[in-house]
């Protein structure tokens, strides 16, 4: 009795310290998303931007706000969230904190469908995100297929994940060896992940489904809980695991398939933002808005500096987030947390 | 990882189907004339096709000839090339896996892929080498470098060393850096084409004069590993079992790691970046060799050569313009994995 009473206003203190936290986390974002509109080649004053965002301003500068760098903006902060996302849930049904949906081949699928679009056909934009979509959901299926053996074991998925995206990678190796030195630039950059050129005819659809599949996410919070106890007590308290599973691994890969289609396979952002999120709020469980919040967070973090660090070159934002993840693990080992993962 | 430690026993399909040494050595014997085979082919294939008995002539004949030539300038040394990087990749992913007892590590782990091919764009961007066969030391020594710079960062803090810190260290480290080479490449067209050719990982046009070094370092690395094999056994174990059976396991990783090092460094600089192989070999080996490792190395020191082998002579005559080694090492590789992955029981460390 007494053990229940000191427990309870613990963990109330906990949750808002967790409610706290995830707060700041969403300020910092909308202060970034202020910061990445007002800078760039015309340049804004934070304070403007916001009063054009809240309805003030016209002409030009309404004009540059909402249609040419709010599309990027919102892209960050949605997209991130998205991979952050089908991060958690990877890491949750492999119960392996390196999971993410990278490990059956879907970002190398993407570049895959990616490449032959860019060097083959000499795509555009659509063309590119079309062949990005169907060489990324091709691969996850082929993946998902050959580790099906009496259900899906985590470690067979990642195991064949492995092998089927070496093929891929090194397969998109050679075409970017065979490319004219341009061509495969451009692909280079789209294969790190960038925003660069990203506009509301892009964002609008791909957001709408990031939103629809989020919100259907959050209403599986629970199987998610239970399938990251392990398979046999998730089914033993009543849980169609398989049903379950395949239900969750489709979501997460819509999830990463249409944006990873838009804006090419950003690195880390899945790894790192479940991660964050756990540590930081210190909680085990399924941190689903904070996670979101973090990679939300991540991404437009990342494409600032994109923009910023090297102006007037701008990086693929994929570079940047590849950087920012491993400073983050290096934090994380210099603070002496022993099992962090691996 | 799911079950991180599984009993040995079940690490082979066929409980314990070959365990005497009687045994393991003519499976062996079987695997080094197949090594000896596709050695044979790799002299034997090319542009201008030569019999076994004109290959025999050239390497021993004192008589000068075309053949001659041909056989000891450019497909001797590119077949010494792909035995000796095999064996050095296959060895380094086995000691890897085996270190962090993690099935998926692969010989890049250290970061040292990433490393080579940050010294390569900073080399051919930035100080205007453009020469393969000059920049390739560079490669070397940023493997080196950052294997170095992954040790400091994830050395250990008190008492014994714990692979995982070194693990993670090791990807952070890799990020950071395949993130700068990409940034720095993507501003230098000229660094970025080499690059590209780098990273595929293939045995054509390579200078014979890396042969030696490569030779050194992968024989070094090789009787490093061979001797940790013992420790490495009981370190599967446990830890505080390996300790009671008077294992020094801090020295026993240092020198894991300095064999890693010095394996995947000198081979992956020389021939790019096949760290799949150092992935796949080993998950080979482990389906004949059963579960000590000493008999895994030994097996994984002749079936990577043999597919890298294999993967060259199959690059330079399935299209009429050659397969980068890299990409049909990849496609040989692959399939096999799967194969595994599918077997009765997950293969497990």
């Amino acid at each position: 009795m007494s053990a229940v009473e000191t427990a309870k206003p613990r963990r109330q203190r906990r949750k808002l310290r967790a409610r706290g936290l995830a707060v700041l986390v969403a300020l910092a974002c909308a202060v970034i998303t202020v910061l990445a509109i007002s800078g760039g080649e015309y340049d804004i004053s934070p304070w403007r931007v916001v009063q054009i965002l809240f309805g003030g301003g016209q002409g030009l500068e309404s004009t540059i706000v909402w249609d040419w760098r709010m599309p990027r903006a919102l892209a960050a902060l949605l997209f991130g969230a998205a991979l952050a996302l089908s991060g958690l849930v990877f890491q949750s049904l492999t119960r392996n904190p390196l999971g993410s949906p990278d490990i059956i081949g879907l970002s190398t699928g993407a570049y895959s469908g990616a490449l032959i679009a860019i060097t083959i056909f000499g795509g555009g934009f659509a063309a590119t995100t079309a062949g990005a979509l169907a060489g990324g959901l091709l691969t996850a299926l082929i993946v998902y297929l050959l580790a099906w053996r009496n259900g899906t074991h985590g470690f067979r998925l990642i195991l064949v994940g492995i092998g089927i995206s070496s093929v891929l990678a090194s397969f998109n190796q050679y075409m970017v060896l065979r490319a004219d030195l341009d061509t495969a630039m451009s692909a280079a950059v789209w294969g790190a992940g960038t925003l660069n050129g990203v506009s509301w005819s892009g964002v609008l659809p791909v957001g709408a489904v990031v939103l629809v599949i989020a919100a259907v996410l959050l209403y599986c919070a629970r199987p998610l809980q239970l399938l990251q106890m392990g398979d046999d007590l998730a089914a033993s308290l009543g849980l169609n695991t398989e049903r379950a599973k395949l239900l969750l691994i489709v979501l997460a890969v819509a999830l990463t398939s249409a944006v990873t289609a838009l804006i090419g396979p950003v690195a880390f952002v899945a790894l790192v933002s479940p991660q964050l999120a756990r540590r930081i709020l210190g909680s085990s469980g399924m941190n689903l808005v904070p996670t979101a919040l973090f990679g939300a967070f991540l991404l437009s973090f990342g494409d600032l500096l994109a923009q910023r660090l090297f102006a007037p070159v701008q990086l693929p934002v994929g570079v940047v987030t590849v950087c920012l993840g491993g400073i983050y693990l290096i934090y994380l080992l210099n603070r002496g947390t022993r099992k962090a993962g691996a | 990882m799911p079950a991180s430690r599984v009993n040995t026993s079940e690490i082979t399909d066929r409980p314990q189907r070959a365990g005497s040494a009687g045994a393991h050595i003519a499976r062996l014997a079987f695997f080094a004339a197949l090594l000896a085979g596709l050695a044979v082919l790799s002299l034997a294939i090319g542009s201008r096709q030569m019999s076994v008995h004109s290959i025999m002539l050239a390497l021993w004949d004192p008589q000068e000839s075309i053949e001659k030539a041909l056989v000891l300038e450019s497909r001797l040394p590119r077949a010494l090339l792909a035995i000796l990087a095999g064996a050095a990749l296959g060895v380094a992913g086995l000691l890897s896996q085996s270190m962090t007892r993690n099935p998926l590590a692969e010989p890049g782990i250290l970061g040292v892929n990433a490393g080579a091919s940050l010294a390569i764009v900073i080399a051919v961007g930035f100080l205007g080498i453009q020469e393969y066969n000059h920049y390739i030391f560079f490669a070397f020594a940023g493997a080196l470098l950052t294997a170095a710079l992954v040790y400091l960062i994830g050395r250990p803090q008190r008492g014994a060393m714990d692979p995982s810190r070194l693990v993670l260290s090791g990807v952070a480290m890799g990020a950071i850096f395949s993130g700068l080479g990409t940034a720095l490449s993507l501003v230098r067209p000229e660094a970025f084409d080499q690059l590209r050719a780098w990273t595929v990982g293939d045995l054509q046009g390579r200078n014979s004069g890396i042969v030696v070094p490569l030779l050194v370092c992968t024989v070094i690395g090789i009787l490093i590993a061979a001797s940790s094999a013992r420790s490495l056994d009981a370190l599967a174990l446990g830890e505080d079992s390996a300790r009671g059976l008077g294992i020094d396991i801090r020295r026993t990783r240092v020198l894991v790691l300095v064999a890693i090092t010095l394996l995947a460094a000198a081979a992956t600089s020389a021939v790019g970046a096949i760290g799949f192989l150092g992935l796949m070999a080993p998950h080979a080996a482990r389906r004949v060799a059963g579960a000590s490792t000493g008999w895994i190395m030994a097996y994984t020191a002749l079936i990577a050569p043999s597919i890298l082998l294999l993967a060259d002579v199959l690059g330079r005559v399935l299209l009429p313009s050659e397969l980068p080694a890299g990409v049909v090492c990849a496609a040989i590789g692959a399939p096999l994995l799967v194969a595994i992955a599918r077997g009765r029981k997950p293969v497990a460390l």
